[in-house]
């Protein structure tokens, strides 16, 4: 194989992995929930139900049919954008997710959208200067944020701010988004509380791959030959630890689709964690297992995603 | 000398803090000039400040080290007196470095031309055209191939001897007047270094610039410096020019580096040879390779058709370049890569050819020694533990005989006994080769496979290790498989020697003889390759260039 093929080949690997995890992962939900205690349509009957009622319900749902045959008729639907209907109201799982993921996307990509370059920014420079008292600050608040429950930032965030200061609205959802400025108030809290939660990893997993390769000879070299330290860090380091970044980048943000249950109970916010602790209160198993795929499959591309970029950004791959 | 010096170091002292907070002198003033013009040789073994000398000349210390006193001048400026902003400024224009192993000096992710340019985009010295015909002439004149183009590539798409001339053209690009070469040759193989070296030599001529060459290797050296400083202890031994340093040594330490250098010739076995004795190893049309296996061949396969017999008592050295399939010739023999096609016998019998399926007396009977003793011994356990674990696995001891055994190993080494409740980390590089070969000895083994296991030694010390070898082969009736990139080392301790080449076995002959029988062309040139101490011998050295050509990887 050409050389220049290579990373294309492995790209296509890591992409077809990613499937076979999938398909692994899907195997797993579904009989993992079909493990939840209690029998589903007792449960929807009541406890007065008569054995027949049961009975009956059971055959409708098509509860009695082999488990594989059930998972194969659930995945084929899945794959073809089929994800079933309730079992609580009826409703197609489609319909009931679709809002709720969008509010988590838009919520994520807000968070993102200031966290990352935040923590990057705070990362590098916390290695550029390392052992300064700007790399001690960085470090001891990463640690402190990490070591504070996130209950704890959202509880004191609406404290101080909607109860105390009254700047901002204390529930994010509904409230009028119809300005920028509106939105931005809207947004703040949740936005802050999740930064804070998910930029603390950024920041040490950043700051660690960039003192590795600023402790390389070829980044003494550069300072060898006059290099000033930004110009060692920017052009000859951080280059070099993009694939260790872009991996904890990774990590980190998968905790925003599926990991954000306090923070949307605490400020009330319509996501799709809530909505798969609704379900599983009510085993609404349809609407449980679509919703891990969901979490699952963010998860699954955005590892992907950086093991992409780390394959794209190694020189040896590419050329 | 009547001109002003180019360099001037008065009272140089630098100072370090080690992990435990402790601060301690590494340079302990040191005094010296250097001409312009004038190339002058750092010598000493490691931890003899020779490196952190050549840096402090660029005002640079590594983390941990801090200039403590004394003065550098370089001509009108007092590099001690700068803060590091003017420092930079100086550094790659007025003073420039080649480091020691080029292909970690490079920035993997970055073309090398944009590299080695990269010192006229720092200081704004010319524009970006211009730095980069002068870079091409530059690896014209260091006879690098594709000088056009090379520029191009990405450091791991060009050999390592490439790669420390292409460092060579990235320290010159800035016109210096000083430029510091920091063991420019040592990763490099003995056929690379000479063209290198030849490189070297000739644009420093040219360019009239004054050079620093750190170095631990006396015949390097003697080849391109002027001047040689003799480093101990963070201390200057002596002075003189190259030519009263190799005739006339005054103090005792650098003599002791040359005796070093002396080759010891190896006496030959006092066994009496006979011939109807079954060979102690026996390897006959052996394969080995790495990688997934297909149709019972592994994909990239190393080792073809090697064949040689080792009689019992006796030393058989492999030598050859990196990459020559020396070392996995040892790993094959133990075992650890198994070799698909071929015989292994040892003392007559046929050996599995994979250390899984032999038995645990056979393991016993051949044990290996590496490289680096650093990474053998886990750093984590006691010395106590470490030669106790063979001493239980193969001879089922009790924690009291174990005890007993360790201090007996430690002894055979010439170690004292109360080492053996320290960590590795906590002993010098000999003292842990000393604890490897122990190691090796506590399985009562009667072939070892010494891989390279001086290479990562100083001179001194590694000529220690080898008397070490000679007396437990003469106490225990041990044999030798010695494998080695250095020939001196092979011939001081060797009865017969393999040459390979490309993972096959190109010449078997006599080591006493190696030099003069020699006639497979690899083997001359390898031979011929290997520095003399005496300031001529590059200058007169003839290569027969076809042989240059075949052979080698320049």
């Amino acid at each position: 194989m050409p050389a220049s093929l290579t990373p294309y080949f492995l790209i296509a690997q890591r992409l077809g992995v990613a499937l076979i995890t999938l398909v692994i992962v899907s195997f797993a939900v579904f009989f993992a929930t079909e493990l939840l205690p209690g029998d589903v349509a007792e449960i929807l009957l009541g406890q007065a139900a008569t054995p027949e009622a049961v009975a009956g319900l059971r055959e409708a749902m098509g509860l009695n049919q082999p488990g594989i045959y059930r998972f194969l008729h659930w995945f084929v639907g899945l794959a073809s954008g089929d994800l079933g209907t309730s079992y609580v109201n009826n409703m197609p799982v489609a319909d009931l997710i679709s809002g709720r993921l969008a509010n988590s996307l838009k919520l994520a990509g807000v968070t993102t959208l200031f966290a990352v370059p935040i923590a990057l920014s705070l990362g590098i420079g916390a290695a550029m200067w390392r052992g300064s008292i700007f790399d001690r600050l960085v470090s001891v608040l990463t640690i402190s944020v990490i070591s504070v429950p996130e209950f704890m930032v959202a509880t004191l965030a609406v404290l101080i701010f909607a109860v105390w200061l009254g700047w901002l609205p204390a529930l994010s959802y509904g409230a009028d988004v119809g300005s920028w400025s509106a939105m931005l108030k809207a947004y703040a809290m949740p936005v802050i509380t999740l930064g804070f939660v998910v930029s603390a990893q950024m920041i040490r997993m950043t700051r660690a791959a960039v003192i590795e390769t600023i402790n390389t000879p070829y980044v003494e070299m550069a300072l060898l030959k006059g290099a000033s330290r930004s110009r060692m860090v920017l052009r000859h380091a951080l280059p070099n630890a993009l694939g260790p970044i872009a991996n904890a980048v990774a990590l980190s943000l998968s905790y925003l689709v599926g990991g954000v249950i306090i923070v949307e109970t605490i400020f009330n916010y319509p996501g799709v964690a809530k909505l798969m602790v609704d379900a599983v209160s009510t085993r609404d198993l349809p609407l449980i297992q679509s919703c891990a795929m969901i979490f699952c499959i963010s998860y699954l591309s955005l590892i992907t995603l950086a093991d992409m970029i780390a394959i794209l950004a190694n020189p040896r791959l590419r050329h | 000398m009547t001109a002003a010096p180019l360099v001037s170091v008065r009272g140089l002292t630098i100072g370090a803090t080690t992990d435990a907070g402790r601060k301690v002198k590494i340079i302990k003033g040191v005094d010296f000039d250097i001409a312009p013009g004038e190339i002058v040789a750092l010598i000493g073994e490691s931890g003899s400040g020779k490196t952190t000398i050549a840096l402090s000349l660029m005002g640079h210390t590594r983390t941990g080290c801090e200039i403590t006193g004394g003065t550098i001048r370089l001509g009108d400026d007092d590099i001690t007196a700068m803060d590091e902003r003017a420092r930079s400024g100086l550094r790659g224009t007025a003073v420039s470095y080649v480091p020691q192993s080029a292909a970690a000096a490079f920035n993997p992710s970055q073309r090398i031309m944009q590299q080695v340019i990269e010192i006229s985009a720092i200081h704004k010295l010319m524009p970006r055209p211009e730095a980069e015909k002068k870079a091409v002439e530059l690896f014209r004149a260091l006879a690098l191939p594709d000088p056009e183009t090379i520029g191009h590539r990405y450091p791991h798409q060009v050999s390592g001897g490439q790669l420390q001339r292409l460092s060579a053209a990235m320290a010159l690009i800035g016109d210096p007047q000083l430029v510091i070469f920091d063991e420019p040759t040592t990763a490099l193989d003995v056929t690379t270094q000479i063209e290198v070296l030849r490189a070297f030599k000739s644009v420093m001529e040219k360019g009239g610039m004054a050079g620093v060459y750190v170095s631990h290797d006396l015949a390097v050296v003697a080849q391109i410096a002027d001047r040689i400083i003799v480093l101990k202890g963070g201390e200057i031994q002596e002075v003189g020019t190259t030519q009263q340093i190799l005739d006339a040594p005054a103090h005792p330490y650098t003599q002791e580096l040359l005796a070093a250098f002396e080759p010891v010739p190896h006496e030959l076995a006092q066994i009496e040879h006979r011939p109807h004795e079954r060979p102690i190893l026996e390897i006959q049309h052996l394969y080995a390779g790495y990688g997934p296996v297909r149709n019972g061949e592994p994909q990239l396969k190393i080792l073809k058709d090697v064949n040689f017999k080792l009689q019992r008592g006796r030393n058989l050295g492999v030598i050859g370049e990196s990459g020559s399939g020396k070392s996995t010739l040892a790993r094959a023999i133990a075992g650890i890569v198994p070799a698909y096609r071929g015989n292994i016998l040892f003392d007559g019998r046929e050996q599995h050819l994979s250390l899984a399926d032999r038995s645990k007396d056979d393991l016993r009977r051949a044990q290996m020694v590496f490289q680096l003793a650093d990474t053998a011994l886990n750093p984590a356990q006691s010395i106590e533990k470490i030669l106790g674990r063979p001493l239980y696995f193969y001879h089922g001891m009790n924690s009291r005989q174990r005890e007993a055994r360790v201090i007996e190993l430690l002894d055979m080494v010439r170690l004292p006994a109360a080492l053996r409740h320290r960590l590795p980390g906590e002993l010098s590089g000999g003292q842990k080769q000393r604890i490897n070969l122990a190691r090796a000895l506590a399985a009562e083994p009667e072939l070892i496979l010494c891989d390279e296991i001086t290479s990562a030694l100083d001179t001194v010390v590694a000529a220690a290790i080898l008397d070490l070898l000679k007396e437990l082969q003469r106490e225990l009736n041990l044999s030798y498989l010695f494998i080695s990139h250095d020939l001196s080392t092979v011939e001081s301790i060797c009865d017969d020697v393999l040459v390979m080449y490309k993972g096959e076995v190109v010449e078997a002959l006599p080591a006493a003889q190696m030099s003069r029988d020699a006639s497979h062309g690899y083997s001359r040139l390898l031979i011929s390759s290997v520095p003399q101490l005496d300031t001529g011998w590059l200058a007169g050295l003839e290569q027969d260039p076809e042989l240059v050509a075949a052979f080698s990887d320049r």
